[in-house]
């Protein structure tokens, strides 16, 4: 299977996190800071990103304002014509340091908000954060740099979506992100305290496309419903290995940020080989291209050129088999598994917070 | 749709550029881009939020020897559909 030209690449140059937030997506075994490339592996996985035809970078993490290096890594990315977004928590994002990312040639910053209701927000992020994420958010909008807000929705912040977007919008956001959970990593592991009711996000979608109405050509909004609520799963960034590559913090090339927990698939490392190679060669790129690899129903349903069979890493979360129709697709064998998850949100909101584990004694 | 008298800018977060890989014009936005044909770019570079529609139009019409009125509407009205460019 030829590959196509990628457009995007996520660098999660590292796990290290001032929040804690339990819907986050990364992994549970985090990677540790003494493992994460180097300053000149990631100017070698930009430079070669691009000749390969990357047009997007994301900077994201963990929190990538915990790396000392960001503004060479932005300076470099935009010497290298990427359009770069800075994906942070808003923590770190100092007036000092915003100012060297500007002369950098930094872009876009995206800042998660947890909530509108700053206690709410905190207990979310489990960690004192609001007042920060405030101030960054002006030295944002003052330096102009483009700026987006990002939120993950779930059961304890959906029924504010209307104050929350219109808080973006005090902000001065160019455009909101409102992103429903989606079970990977932290957020599978707090699956039943995260998951919203059916009423609930029939709500909060009736109020984001009232907002829209409202702020078009002020402010973009985007609203990605939950797969677990859809009919039908998502197409994974236009497919597997198709458009998409994400470079974890200790180099290895996934085509999603979920598919280390593949465990049947071994990843290649940006140390070893080069991005070229990987996307073209590695098993691992290679594993979902195209459709060969598909079991029924996906093997002779019309929709596999829509959306590929769904998500390879939730397929392999949830039955097993990477294989596997996505589970969220109402045609999947296995649809009664996700029902029965819609079906019993847990009675409390506690959560296992995200933290990164110490390391194992000898 | 916009009309002759629009005065069409790039969204601020927009921005065009050449993609030396696909040989290609570009327009790049946040978690996004357009590949351009030579006719984009030519419309998109002279769109500066001051000339109007009309006389962008005017311009490359007289560039290309033929009235573009039409295909330069269409082509900014549907950028605007997708929020990349603003009327005013």
């Amino acid at each position: 299977m030829t590959a196509n030209l990628p457009t995007t690449l996520l660098a999660e140059l590292t796990h290290r996190c001032p929040l804690h937030c339990p819907y986050c997506s990364n992994p549970l075994d985090m990677i540790r800071a003494e493992r994460e490339l180097s300053t000149d592996d990631w100017k070698r996985v930009f430079t070669q990103a691009r000749a390969l035809g990357v047009l997007q970078l994301g900077l994201s993490g963990g929190e990538p304002m915990i790396r000392k290096d960001l503004e060479e890594l932005a300076a470099h990315a935009r010497g290298l014509g990427l359009y770069s977004t800075l994906v942070t928590s808003g923590l770190g994002f100092t007036r000092a340091r915003a100012e060297r990312l500007r002369e950098a040639g930094l872009e876009h910053v995206q800042i998660s908000i947890q909530d509108a209701d700053p206690e709410i927000a905190e207990r979310i992020a489990g960690v004192s954060s609001v007042k920060q994420k405030l101030a960054a958010a002006a030295i944002v909008r003052e330096l102009g740099f483009a700026f987006s807000v990002n939120v993950v929705l779930h059961r304890a912040n959906l029924d504010r979506i209307g104050a929350i977007i219109d808080m973006a919008a005090e902000l001065g956001a160019d455009r909101i992100e409102l992103a429903n959970t989606q079970y990977y990593g932290w957020a599978l592991e707090n699956r039943a305290a995260l998951m919203p009711t059916r009423e609930q996000l029939d709500r909060a979608q009736a109020a984001a496309q009232d907002a829209m109405r409202r702020y078009r050509g002020r402010m973009q909004i985007l609203f990605v419903l939950p797969d677990y609520f859809e009919q039908y799963p998502k197409p994974c960034y236009g497919g597997w290995g198709k458009l998409y590559i994400v470079v974890a913090p200790d180099g290895k090339a996934l085509p999603c940020h979920g598919a280390t927990q593949i465990t049947t698939l071994a990843f290649d490392n940006v140390r070893d080989h080069s991005l070229e190679w990987i996307w073209q060669n590695s098993d691992a790129f290679q594993a979902f291209r195209g459709d060969d690899w598909m079991r029924e129903p996906c093997r002779s349903c019309p929709r596999k050129t829509v959306d590929f069979g769904g998500c390879r890493c939730q397929a392999f979360a949830l039955t097993g088999a990477a294989e596997n129709t996505d589970p969220v697709c109402t045609l999947s064998p296995d649809r009664g598994m996700i029902d029965a998850a819609i079906a019993a949100p847990a009675d409390s909101l506690e959560y296992r917070y995200r933290v990164i584990a110490e390391p194992q004694r000898a | 749709m916009l009309s002759n008298d629009s005065v069409p800018s790039l969204w601020r977060l927009a921005r065009l550029d050449f993609d030396s890989v696909r040989n290609r014009p570009v327009l790049l936005y946040p978690e996004g881009a357009v590949l351009l044909n030579d006719t984009g770019k030519a419309i998109l570079e002279l769109v500066d939020g001051h000339r109007t529609l009309g006389e962008i139009a005017g311009i490359l019409g007289e560039r290309y020897q033929t009235d573009v009125t039409a295909d330069v509407a269409e082509y900014l009205s549907n950028l605007a559909e997708r929020e990349l460019i603003r009327d005013g």
